[in-house]
């Protein structure tokens, strides 16, 4: 009994930290309806930023996140004004294959950077482990759940209240109601761009504090798939929800399963859950149906 | 279009080589892949075989993506399935090879036609995620299932023998890859001038008016995924007896990313596309290390930056190409042949 809590308390906090990652991704679909395959490689960059302001410059955690979001910002606004621009109103395929050409480069960019070696960002938090009941959890994966939900919610709240929340909402909803109430479209599309990408490299810098970085580490980003289909592409709510399922589904998986297979099906269960789920509601659980007309 | 051609029957206009130029260069062409053997090194020989399978396995995915309009991330795995239906058939049950390639073809078309199921709910992009699930699915039964794939230590063979003719090196199994290549592109060529095609076709332009002419969109989808991955299937069982191993890493989600990155480069709903595209994409890393192998002398850590440098000119192709050319090499060619259609009179 006590493995299965243990097993589901894992799951829990790491699917805050899902969770958030996949807010990276529906903050960019929401708007732009484009199907980011980069965002795993997102994270390992805002990861590798992170540590080399921290650990070249010497720089203190409270100074880094800060610049990490100054640079991941910058970096989603230059892939958006200078590749994804372009392919406004371009085929499924087209956008989705750009996306996969943008992760190969930034695959190599950091490798030919920081190299493929395995790299230890500086502790961030407290090492003693937490203890609740019969429940062991790791500190940093504790305090990078929490970090993790307090910018979830700090990013619900800005959708919810800020200005720039709404504009975001309306243009998501109907893009020329949007444009005609005032609203800049193509600065809102910019500006996903670049709320997707901190919100990917935050979770990266979490990511990489619980395992260390390498540039493999974008392949977490595969992940995300299953968690925003199980939610649907396109609710924010549903990608936080899914983020915890697929954490508890592949802890349980992992821990009941794996000895039996040899490993791998941790990383499997979520595929095979999405493809169940797909079949009996081919939208996600709160995915928005689209309505075709001719 | 040709000056002086006219096209006055639907026979003509359906033609696939239109005009005696056109017949006439297509046969110097194949004298030259005949040819080519005798003169090219084992090297240039290695390569030619795998940019054939590779050409199978493009026009495979460019049919069901570029002319039916199904995304599929899963391609590399019915390449997987092909390969190991291949080499399990040859090893445990001792068949001989020209009942293998079949038997391949089709298995890999039952996997596309299982995948493919939900094809007609799932939609673009939901679509594409569940091929994702069934590429990582594959994978790890591939990886997983030792019994029956021997693991990540592969299974190994013999090399394939016709008839009594045993294919047990480059040269030789480049006209098997040859006699492929060509029967697969030219039937490809031809389901588009018929029935089938034209509904594949119909469905990528817009599902839902195709389904009112009249189109079973769940049935053509299906053709479209099971002739895809029957293609994928003779691609595996011929890439696994040309390496004469099969092992789950030949089969990674990155060669389905790799295949896709083919057809649009080449240029998706082309067949000539899917070829371009799958000599470019086998000649391309060669060329990168080439290149990083003469730098060796003056820089001795460049080899060190092979592998970084080729993900990014991969991604940088592909990006490239969707933003500047659409279309792909097949345009560009397109445009080459008109350029001399009408030379030296430009307008």
């Amino acid at each position: 009994m006590d493995i299965f809590l243990q097993l589901i308390a894992s799951g829990l906090l790491v699917g805050g930290i899902y969770a958030l990652i996949a807010l990276g991704f529906v903050l960019i679909y929401k708007a732009t309806n484009i199907i980011n395959f980069a965002t795993g490689e997102f994270m390992m960059i805002g990861a590798y930023i992170f540590y080399s302001l921290t650990v070249y410059l010497k720089l203190s955690p409270y100074a880094g996140f800060p610049l990490v979001i100054v640079c991941a910002a910058l970096l989603g606004t230059l892939v958006e004004r200078l590749i994804l621009r372009h392919m406004l109103g371009q085929p499924n395929i087209s956008i989705i294959m750009v996306t996969i050409g943008l992760s190969s480069i930034l695959l190599g960019i950091a490798e030919i950077i920081w190299g493929s070696d395995f790299r230890s960002l500086p502790p961030l938090f407290p090492r003693k482990p937490i203890i609740i009941g019969e429940v062991v959890l790791r500190s940093n994966l504790f305090y990078g759940f929490l970090m993790a939900i307090a910018v979830v919610v700090i990013f619900m709240l800005l959708f919810k209240y800020a200005k720039i929340g709404v504009a975001m909402r309306a243009t998501a909803n109907d893009q020329m109601a949007a444009f005609s109430m005032g609203i800049n479209v193509k600065t809102m599309f910019t500006i996903s761009w670049a709320f997707g990408t901190i919100a990917a490299s935050l979770g990266g810098i979490i990511i990489g504090n619980i395992g260390g970085v390498q540039p493999t580490l974008g392949h977490i980003g595969l992940k995300i798939f299953p968690i925003v289909i199980l939610g649907g592409l396109d609710s924010v709510g549903g990608a936080v929800l899914g983020g915890f399922i697929v954490g508890i589904v592949e802890n349980l998986a992992g821990g009941y399963l794996d000895p039996y297979f040899h490993g791998g099906v941790k990383d499997l269960a979520p595929f095979v859950v999405l493809i169940l789920i797909l079949l009996i509601k081919p939208y996600g659980l709160f995915g928005t149906k689209e309505i075709e007309r001719l | 279009m040709r000056i002086g051609h006219f096209k006055e029957t639907y026979v003509s206009d359906q033609a696939v080589f239109a005009t005696a130029t056109s017949r006439f260069w297509l046969g110097i062409l194949f004298a030259l892949l005949l040819l080519f053997p005798f003169v090219a090194g084992d090297y240039l020989l290695f390569m030619a075989n795998l940019a054939g399978i590779t050409i199978i396995g493009a026009v495979g995915l460019n049919i069901l993506t570029g002319f039916a309009g199904q995304i599929s991330l899963g391609h590399a795995a019915f390449i997987g399935v092909g390969g190991y239906t291949a080499a399990i058939l040859a090893t445990r049950f001792n068949l001989p090879f020209l009942i293998c390639l079949p038997l391949s073809g089709l298995m890999a078309a039952f996997f596309g036609i299982i995948v493919g199921g939900p094809s007609l709910r799932l939609k673009g992009l939901y679509l594409c995620i569940a091929t994702l699930a069934a590429q990582l699915i594959l994978e790890f039964v591939f990886v997983h299932w030792e019994s029956v794939t021997g693991g990540i230590r592969g299974i190994n063979l013999s090399p394939p023998e016709i008839c009594g003719y045993v294919l047990d090196n480059d040269f030789k199994y480049y006209f098997l890859t040859l006699a492929m290549v060509i029967l697969c592109v030219t039937a490809a060529r031809n389901l588009f001038r018929t029935r089938v095609g034209r509904a594949f076709i119909a469905i990528r332009d817009r599902d839902i008016s195709a389904e009112l002419m009249g189109i079973n969109l769940l049935r053509y989808k299906l053709y479209a995924f099971a002739v895809s991955s029957f293609m994928a299937g003779l691609s595996g069982c011929l890439w696994v007896n040309f390496l004469k191993t099969v092992t789950p890493e030949h089969f990674p989600l990155m060669e389905s990313v790799r295949y896709l990155a083919m057809i649009i480069v080449g240029g998706m709903g082309s067949i000539l596309g899917s070829i371009f595209g799958a000599i470019f994409m086998t000649i391309v890393p060669e060329a990168i290390s080439t290149v990083l192998g003469l730098l060796v002398n003056t820089f001795p850590t460049a080899m060190s930056f092979l592998f970084p440098l080729q993900q990014v000119i991969f991604g940088l192709l592909i990006v490239i190409f969707l933003v500047f050319e659409p279309h792909g090499l097949a345009e560009i060619w397109r445009r080459i042949k008109n350029y001399f259609h009408l030379w030296p009179f430009e307008h």
